[in-house]
């Protein structure tokens, strides 16, 4: 009597907490399609870009001056400069390889200019302007190790890499035997490289760079094993505004702005 | 609706994250228990020492967020994201259970003690048989509640790619990019082990108050 009436309760309780959440799932795309973005954007007077905070070389945030710092940023203040004038004043939020793609859709940024690789995946989910940077991905490993190259990787050796990059997909395609373990952003996996946790980091090559610059008893090994394009993304159907972002980055490489703000941030580039 | 084909199509990977969701909960539930009731007694022994040992423990480490000691026991310790994890949240869970069941002894009425002291039993032995019995049994309810939040807590294994539930969410939500809805099925997941446990513990203390 006792433990029937209990185990109806359980189920109920269960399954209307199972309902409830089902139901969350519901209103995929409240905001419905494309709004004139770039009309918004004129009127607000600002325009917010989603950066990497943890990247080095990229997008950095810098614990004493508190400002965010890095090739992505300085380039997407001269892309705002580009295109609106002094009228319109970047804003940056932080964005990271997991949350990008969301904040995005809803609404939170109107640009992400994070180190993203444009993939045809991707491309289903956002548009991305043409490339504005070539990196490849690569290997870190502490100086002296047994991994010389991607064929090193064998069954098991651990490979760390950050959760929602494409350098995880590519990873467990050209080293299946590998163990990948990922973490939430680059700071924390290079942290557990440092700490011994895995072998070897891998992601693209302009941000093992800043690593190793930051920590020099780590090096890249083997070159680049992918090409990774990256794009600036912008919410799927905004058309205008991917027209305006690339001829802004058009007129920037003309002018010799592009080579200059890539040439401050990345030496080693091929 | 709900998109179930996320679930379909990595029912492999939500099941290896419930796997290990579960037995990193089961371990740390005992252990912490087990760690938790020594430092309790810690803190109750007539040795000044040992109290000072027990209060040490407990306020420095409740007074941590739970992430930092999983971080610690990761990078310091020679183990693995899912172990690393267990020990941190066992640490954790520890010093929550000492103070309730502290407060368990504390209600315990000082003359059993006595009375088993009286019998000749050693401290120690009427500390087990006699005190410790009855003290867990009045603080069954905030145990309960301990290891729920152990439960979930237990989804901070994700940051040191520890292989479970929260983990496997986010690689399947960067995946495929269905982010409400994966984390939803994470959370249904999470209540198929929270709520039996809720009503569990509200079935034990029942029983526990029907043999009083």
């Amino acid at each position: 009597m006792f433990k029937t009436k209990n185990f109806v309760k359980m189920a109920l309780v269960t399954t209307m907490a199972a309902l409830f959440l089902a139901g969350c799932g519901g209103n995929k795309d409240p905001k419905g399609g494309s709004k004139d973005v770039l009309g918004q954007i004129k009127e607000e007077k600002k325009i917010v870009f989603g950066v990497k905070h943890d990247t080095r070389l990229f997008g950095l945030k810098n614990p004493s001056t508190g400002e965010v710092e890095g090739f992505d940023i300085d380039l997407s203040k001269a892309l705002a400069e580009e295109m609106f004038g002094k009228d319109v004043k970047p804003e940056y939020v932080e964005v990271t390889s997991k949350t990008r793609v969301g904040l995005l859709n809803n609404g939170k940024v109107d640009a992400v200019v994070a180190t993203m690789t444009i993939t045809e995946e991707r491309k289903k989910e956002v548009d991305f302007t043409d490339v504005y940077f070539d990196a490849g991905q690569s290997l870190l490993v502490k100086k002296g190790s047994k991994i010389k190259s991607i064929k090193d990787l064998k069954k098991g050796t651990k490979v760390l890499a950050v959760k929602g990059s494409t350098s995880t997909i590519n990873i467990r395609e050209k080293a299946p035997e590998t163990t990948v373990l990922e973490f939430e952003n680059y700071a924390e996996a290079f942290t557990a490289l440092k700490a011994g946790k895995g072998d070897a980091l891998t992601t693209d090559d302009a941000i093992l760079y800043g690593m190793a610059e930051e920590d020099p008893s780590f090096e890249l090994v083997g070159g680049t094993f992918t090409d990774e394009p990256y794009g600036i993304a912008v919410k799927k159907g905004n058309k205008v505004l991917v027209d305006e972002l690339n001829k802004a980055l058009k007129s920037l490489k003309e002018s010799g702005k592009y080579d200059e703000i890539k040439n401050k941030w990345i030496k080693n580039s091929k | 609706m709900l998109d179930f084909s996320i679930l379909s199509n990595n029912i492999d990977a939500f099941l290896e994250g419930l796997k290990i969701t579960i037995l990193c909960s089961v371990i740390a539930l005992l252990s912490s228990f087990i760690l938790g009731t020594m430092i309790a007694v810690l803190r109750m022994a007539p040795v000044k020492l040992l109290n000072w040992l027990g209060t040490f423990y407990v306020e420095f480490i409740r007074n941590i967020p739970v992430l930092v000691i999983i971080f610690f026991t990761y990078l310091a310790g020679n183990f693995g994201g899912m172990t690393a994890g267990t020990i941190g949240l066992s640490i954790y869970t520890a010093a929550f259970i000492a103070e309730a069941i502290r407060a368990g002894i504390m209600s315990v009425p000082k003359g059993q003690m006595e009375a088993a002291r009286s019998t000749g039993l050693s401290y120690g032995a009427a500390m087990r048989l006699v005190i410790l019995p009855q003290a867990i049994k009045i603080v069954i309810p905030s145990l309960g509640n301990q290891f729920i939040n152990l439960v979930k807590n237990s989804s901070l294994l994700a940051v040191v790619a520890g292989g479970d539930l929260m983990y496997q969410g986010d690689l399947i939500s960067a995946k495929t990019y269905v982010t409400f809805d994966t984390y939803i099925l994470v959370a249904l997941f999470y209540l198929i082990l929270t709520i039996p446990l809720s009503l569990g513990v509200g079935l034990l203390e029942k029983r526990l108050a029907r043999s009083q």
